[in-house]
């Protein structure tokens, strides 16, 4: 699949479903279909999909259906070329952030008309705002190249066309105007020369678009800078000669779901809607690397590293964020401990607790805390925008929080920091001194806030991720990665038994041991090699001689949350039963790092059964049924003469003391 | 690709332009058979058809497509632009 163009594609906007044509065509079977409107334009959608999702929302207004939840915005479009397409593009995209649109168009290429005429369509018609859009090919531009003079005031004279517009319209109209900055052709008369000639199109056009910018601060009106936008895109993509020469499109129509967006956002702004708060996860967000695995010492921060700069740049965006008033926040799938451990020791973090108004680390599900983040700030969820690399957790707040802005990230990190700026979610037409205060008003105490019982239905959002649970006993081609797994698991591991690839063998070649490699794949893809398990035959006591002992069991903190322990419990017991097996002996040996697990076994039914050196003991019977989670099983390897083995070893030891290494 | 493939895509590209997914394409389909085959809406559809396809089409040979089936021959004859 062809890689998405960042600013082309929209690519921070999730990609639109199959169904997509068929919900547009459904929309009015909803009482209220605003959500769904709201719901079908925050995907990446291209003219053509901008455009039938236009004509839904249009079929839904004449039916006479209320589209409550979005706010109304009347918008006058005049300009130069063929504006028709725009129309569509900017009522869908303006859904996108909430806004109920209705565009009213100017004649063709009638702009000043519309404007000064008190009669005309768009003075009538009572706009909130009007765009101009106007092309550079209307303006009153040529000089005589090298005449200072005359340059100055062909400037001048579009200076004041445009003048007259904004003048027009804010009498006759009675609306604020968006006016337009003017990229300049990607033609050149005399290459770099052009800079600096007066009568040359980008001298003229960088001489208009400055006097344009200074004469907004202390007006109503609110300017678009399509010539940054077209700078960021390529003038050349930007400007189509065929499309001028076929239909007089002022701009490549590949662009006009960028453009319709950047105008849906100054609508958004105007109506204050623009978000406030970014919540930030930290592991592969903020750093390279999973620091409760990899410690402080671990993680990929280092100015100077490939992979650290990436992530530096994200932190040095998100400080500038602040810097202009938005509030920062974490939610992380940590102990609250490990999380604060690089802010606190980490030379290299640019980010500190101090910068942070909530900080939330903890193993529940991020849509409940993000939802208490919102609370802890007395802010709506449309506010909030969720940074996080892991497409699992970017689907379940989506899903669970759909006001909640979560932007797509590409696959590599050096593009993090781009994507969230190309996501534009907190452009602003105005920074108030409030907004700079803003900040501290929150008090950056980098708090923990208490969740609410309750919330977020996960077992939902779990049965739609396709998962793909695959049990293998151990073999020769997962045996690297299972010691890799062994070794350096720290968290989400009950014993911290430490084996050698060779143990690792042993285990496998020992008749009497059951060890399982288990996989995870889900519809985002393949997570390899997530959990590792190794039980030994031993007899616990009298009338308990059949028992496996679990002496390993470690797990992927990538896949908290999903119920993976439940699905390997119950194929441990599986194949205990086959075995003869009648009891497991579940231990935890605490460490200073897996903390987490102390209730793993409590929380899968086991019995506590005592205390030995340090460690819990937990017992289970082998006849306990475990509850069906959604996702299917595979299996691979097993040797159907194994459990047979494993029983005749079991029985042997039944007279036996428990062998332990 | 073949002429089968290519009426797929086509087919799917009239229906997202025209906002019919029941639309159905002949050879002989022209715009007098198809309501709301306007001049916006065929820039439209030749946009998304260079669009789709990865190609440019030279305003000369546009204006001279009369049906689906000569719309079939520009693609098969005109070649994919560098990605």
């Amino acid at each position: 699949m062809k890689e998405r163009s960042l600013y082309a594609d929209l690519a921070w906007l999730p990609v639109p479903p199959a169904d997509f044509n068929a919900r547009c065509a459904k929309l009015l079977t909803h009482a209220d279909p605003s959500r769904e409107i709201r719901s079908l334009a925050a995907y990446a959608l291209d003219d053509n999909k901008l455009n039938r999702l236009a004509g839904a929302i249009a079929s839904a207004r004449s039916n006479r259906f209320s589209l409550a939840s979005l706010t109304p915005f009347r918008l006058g479009v005049i300009g130069s070329g063929t504006l028709d397409f725009v129309i569509p593009a900017l009522i869908s995209s303006a859904a996108r952030h909430g806004v109920a649109l209705e565009c009213v168009k100017g004649q063709y290429d009638q702009f000043l008309q519309e404007a000064v005429s008190a009669t005309s369509t768009i003075s009538t018609a009572n706009c909130d705002a009007v765009l101009i859009a106007l092309d550079y090919r209307s303006l009153p531009l040529d000089s005589p190249p090298a005449d200072a003079e005359a340059g100055r005031r062909a400037v001048a004279a579009a200076l004041d066309l445009i003048s007259a517009i904004r003048a027009g319209i804010r009498s006759n109209a009675r609306a604020v105007s968006i006016v337009q900055t003017f990229p300049a052709p990607p033609e050149t008369l005399l290459g770099s020369f052009d800079r600096i000639l007066p009568g040359s199109p980008r001298f003229a056009l960088d001489a208009l678009n400055q006097q344009l910018s200074a004469s907004i601060p202390g007006s109503q009106d609110i300017l678009l800078d399509v010539a940054t936008l077209a700078e960021t895109v390529g003038l050349a993509e930007w400007y189509s000669p065929s499309q001028w020469n076929m239909a007089k499109l002022p701009f490549s129509n590949t662009f006009l779901p960028l453009y319709a967006e950047h105008v849906a956002r100054i609508l958004a702004a105007l109506r204050g809607k623009s978000r406030r708060c970014l919540v930030l996860d930290l592991d592969n967000t903020l750093w390279g690397g999973v620091v409760g695995d990899d410690g402080v010492e671990g993680i990929k921060i280092a100015q100077g590293d490939a992979v650290g700069e990436a992530y530096l740049a994200v932190q040095r965006l998100a400080l500038a964020l602040r810097a202009r008033g938005i509030v920062l926040a974490v939610s992380s799938k940590n102990s609250d401990e490990t999380a604060r451990a690089p802010f606190q020791q980490h030379p290299e973090m640019l980010l500190r607790q101090d910068h942070f108004a909530v900080f939330q680390a903890n193993w529940s599900d991020k849509a409940s805390n993000i939802r208490a983040i919102a609370e802890e700030l007395s802010i709506g969820l449309e506010s909030l925008v969720f940074l996080d690399d892991n497409p699992m957790e970017r689907g379940l707040v989506r899903q669970a929080l759909p006001d909640v802005a979560v932007p797509e990230l590409p696959e590599d990190p050096a593009l993090f920091a781009r994507t969230l700026a190309a996501g534009g979610y907190f452009e602003a037409v105005a920074i108030s001194s409030e907004d700079l205060r803003r900040v501290s008003s929150y008090d950056d105490n980098a708090r923990r806030v208490a969740l609410r019982s309750a919330a977020t239905d996960v077992d939902a959002y779990l049965a739609l991720l396709d998962m793909q649970i695959t049990f293998q006993p151990f073999d020769e081609i997962g045996r690297a990665r299972i010691t890799q797994l062994i070794n350096k698991s720290n968290q989400f591991n009950l014993t911290s038994r430490r084996y050698t690839e060779a143990e690792v063998l042993a285990v496998a070649s020992n008749p009497g041991c059951f060890a399982l490699q288990v996989r995870l794949a889900d519809r985002f893809g393949d997570n390899g090699m997530i959990s590792v398990v190794i039980c030994r035959p031993m007899s616990l006591e009298p009338g308990k001689e059949r028992c496996w002992e679990i002496d390993t069991w470690l797990m992927s903190c990538r896949v908290l949350g999903r119920k993976v322990e439940q699905m390997v419990l119950a194929e441990v017991l599986r194949h205990a039963r086959a075995a003869g097996i009648d009891y497991l002996l579940g231990r935890y040996r605490p460490s200073n790092r897996n903390g987490m697990v102390r209730d793993h076994y409590q929380k899968l039914g086991f019995t506590r059964r005592g205390e030995r050196d340090g460690d819990t003991e937990w017992l289970l019977t082998t006849d306990t049924a475990v509850a069906e989670q959604p996702m299917t099983v595979c299996r691979a390897g097993f040797d159907v003469h194994a459990e047979p083995r494993r029983a005749a070893v079991a029985a042997e030891l039944a007279g036996a003391q428990g062998c332990r290494d | 690709m073949t002429n089968e493939e290519i009426y797929q895509e086509l087919t799917i590209i009239f229906r997202d332009v025209f906002c019919d997914d029941e639309l159905q394409l002949e050879p002989e389909l022209c715009a007098a058979d198809v309501s709301g085959w306007d001049s916006l809406r065929h820039v439209r559809l030749i946009l998304t058809v260079e669009r789709k396809f990865n190609q440019r089409f030279p305003a000369s040979k546009v204006a001279e497509l009369k049906n689906v089936s000569e719309l079939v021959a520009l693609i098969r004859s005109s070649p994919c632009l560098d990605t």
